[in-house]
């Protein structure tokens, strides 16, 4: 195939047919300009991705390094008397395990949360027969383009008694319009004949959504349930408005919290343990030692569920880019 | 019989309405409810006192906004932070479409995917980590400072972190760091679309490796650069906060300080509740009437709405 259109080329060109040998030697024979811009496009690629890629790789030689020569700047490609103190250290902080459970209970929480709505409203918006669906819809899906702003949402929460509850990363995140649009455009590609069926033997909604619907809609629920847990994991606005008790700090915002006061941190930890008196400098804590550590427990869930996951985020923004 | 079924149906869609109701009410509460907030602009609210017991003040606070000189002069930064970011993010679009182009061009199938997917995920991490990677490579005593001194092309620290300059610069370059992979996907899947036929007869006819990109594989991502423009103008007041927040000092806060993280400072930080109220409620209307126009424009030129 590849030679017949090789050939077809060559002629164009030369106006003289050639052998079939000859075709596909041209066909591969490169000019010097082609070569040159593979190899800057190659280049520019490679950098860019270096650059992506190094600053995450740095924070982890950085922090299984001796911390001595990490404070120094030493370690810049390569990790230096490893240790893992940093690791052990890091989690007598006050508060890191438990913002550490916040996070992770929020994340599951509220994944499967807003997975479940999401797949139920967006199966039930498909009903023809709902009262006045159309209607409900839009009410639905127009809250995605105003805000009432912060103070508003704050007052709010107020009223509703979520400031300072674990509620708040939960609660208003569960109908989210952007992903009801999801389901209900997927369940609407699904053949409509497999749900009549199922009417017909005399099932109920609800038969219908579990028994039918919600099977088929695995890929587009695990595209949701990825974003939504992404969202979650990162989500820092939510504690710094409502959020002041440290117990319910999420660990987003406890990075935040310690990159402001890593030194008095470092002090902290120093002066708590026994078993830092005998450590030596290059197992000492230090500010950049702390913050560090933090960043990469806090950065690792995302780093090692990513690459497994990444279809489902290119699943996901082009489902949203054909409705968007 | 029709008349039965029919009533059959209308007793099963209320009972459907019925189940999707508290969903509604809970998107109702989030989403509607939130906008009586906006009566909070037209009183002097003190945080702890109810609204009643404040004062009513009428349109005080949309007139301070441009009465006092220094007012207007911070509101005229504010301002002027918020046009330069989203005006630097629209004149960064383009970048994306250039990386799916050129991503296109590498014949290797499996450097493809590890530059798609190594570079897709910064978007995942979140601005306090940037932050935070920013800090450990770019403060006075991070790495590229050390480096370079250590290697003598520098004798006093760059402030990158802690200063007032280039600070729109250094944002705008975080967050291409940040969005460009990731922005690329929608347009490297577009590319996939295109019929490879076309490319056959442009080489039947002579073309070379530039005319083919300029007149086939741009044409075809221009629909959806469009797209994706006119929402960026349509959200050109939101700048959104968290970026500008993380990042923000007393050193850079003059320029880093966009309407959103604005509305923050002078609302939950500085607590002037009514004020923040006012700006916010203005930047609302302001921003669904972008929204409004620019889906008219759309309208009018693709012949299709964009919400």
């Amino acid at each position: 195939m590849t030679e017949k259109r090789a050939g077809k080329r060559n002629v164009c060109r030369r106006k003289k047919p050639a052998s079939r040998k000859e075709v596909s030697k041209m066909a591969k024979k490169k000019t010097s300009g082609d070569i040159v811009f593979h190899i800057c496009n190659y280049t520019l690629f490679l950098l860019f991705t270096l650059v992506c890629v190094y600053p995450f790789y740095y924070l982890i030689i950085n922090t299984i390094s001796s911390n001595e020569l990490s404070a120094n700047g030493q370690i810049t490609l390569l990790p230096r008397e490893l240790h893992l103190n940093n690791y052990a250290e890091v989690f007598r902080l006050n508060g890191l395990s438990a913002a550490f459970g916040i996070s992770v209970a929020r994340t599951v929480l509220g994944t499967a949360g807003t997975v479940m709505v999401s797949a139920f409203l967006g199966y039930m918006f498909t009903q023809k027969k709902m009262w006045k669906r159309k209607f409900w819809y839009r009410f639905l899906v127009i809250t995605m383009y105003f805000n009432a702003g912060i103070i508003p949402m704050f007052i709010t929460m107020k009223m509703l008694h979520l400031l300072n509850s674990f509620w708040v990363y939960v609660i208003p995140a569960l109908v989210q319009p952007y992903n009801i649009i999801l389901v209900k455009t997927y369940v609407e590609s699904i053949p409509a004949s497999m749900e009549e069926a199922a009417e017909i033997d005399g099932a109920g909604v609800l038969q219908r959504f579990v028994k039918v619907i919600l099977p088929l809609c695995v890929p587009i629920l695990a595209t949701i349930a990825i974003f939504s847990a992404v969202g979650q994991w990162n989500a820092f606005n939510d504690t710094l408005m409502y959020v002041t008790d440290q117990k319910l700090y999420s660990l987003q915002y406890l990075l935040y919290t310690y990159l402001n006061q890593a030194s008095s941190l470092a002090r902290m930890i120093k002066s708590s343990g026994i078993a830092n008196m005998t450590a030596s400098l290059a197992t000492q804590q230090t500010p950049s030692s702390i913050r560090m550590t933090v960043s990469v427990i806090v950065v690792l869930p995302i780093l090692c569920i990513y690459p497994f996951f990444q279809r489902y985020f290119v699943k996901g923004i082009m489902i949203g880019a054909v409705k968007g | 019989m029709v008349m039965e079924k029919r009533k059959k149906d209308s007793r099963e869609g209320k009972k459907m309405f019925l189940m999707v109701l508290p969903f509604l009410l809970l998107n109702f509460l989030f989403c509607y409810f939130p906008l009586h907030g906006w009566v909070y602009a037209l009183y002097d609210y003190r945080s702890p006192l109810k609204l009643s017991q404040c004062e009513f003040v009428g349109l005080k606070w949309f007139k301070m906004l441009v009465a006092n000189e220094t007012q207007m002069k911070q509101i005229g930064q504010v301002m002027k932070n918020t046009f330069a970011m989203s005006f630097l993010g629209i004149a960064t679009s383009f970048l994306p479409v250039l990386f799916a182009v050129f991503l296109n061009e590498m014949k290797s199938r499996k450097c493809r995917a590890v530059v798609q997917t190594l570079t897709t995920l910064p978007n995942f991490i979140s601005w306090t980590l940037i932050y935070s990677v920013a800090f450990s490579l770019f403060s006075n005593s991070g790495m590229v400072n050390t480096v370079l001194q250590q290697l003598g092309l520098i004798s006093e620290p760059v402030r990158i972190l802690d200063s007032g300059e280039h600070v729109w610069l250094f944002m705008i370059l975080l967050s291409t760091w940040k969005g460009l992979g990731w922005g690329a996907i929608m347009y490297i899947a577009s590319l996939s679309g295109i019929d490879q036929e076309m490319y056959e007869a442009a080489r039947v006819d002579g073309a070379g490796r530039w005319q083919m990109i300029r007149n086939i594989t741009i044409p075809a991502l221009m629909p959806t650069y469009f797209v994706l423009l006119i929402l960026a103008v349509a959200n050109f007041l939101s700048n959104g906060m968290e970026q500008y927040f993380v990042f923000q000092n007393a050193f850079n806060k003059e320029h880093i300080q966009v309407l959103d993280l604005y509305v923050y400072n002078i609302g939950l930080g500085g607590k002037s509740f009514s004020l923040a109220t006012a700006v916010g409620m203005l930047k609302t209307i302001v921003s669904i009437t972008l929204l409004i126009i620019v889906n008219a424009v759309s309208k009018k030129v693709r012949g299709e709405s964009i919400i």
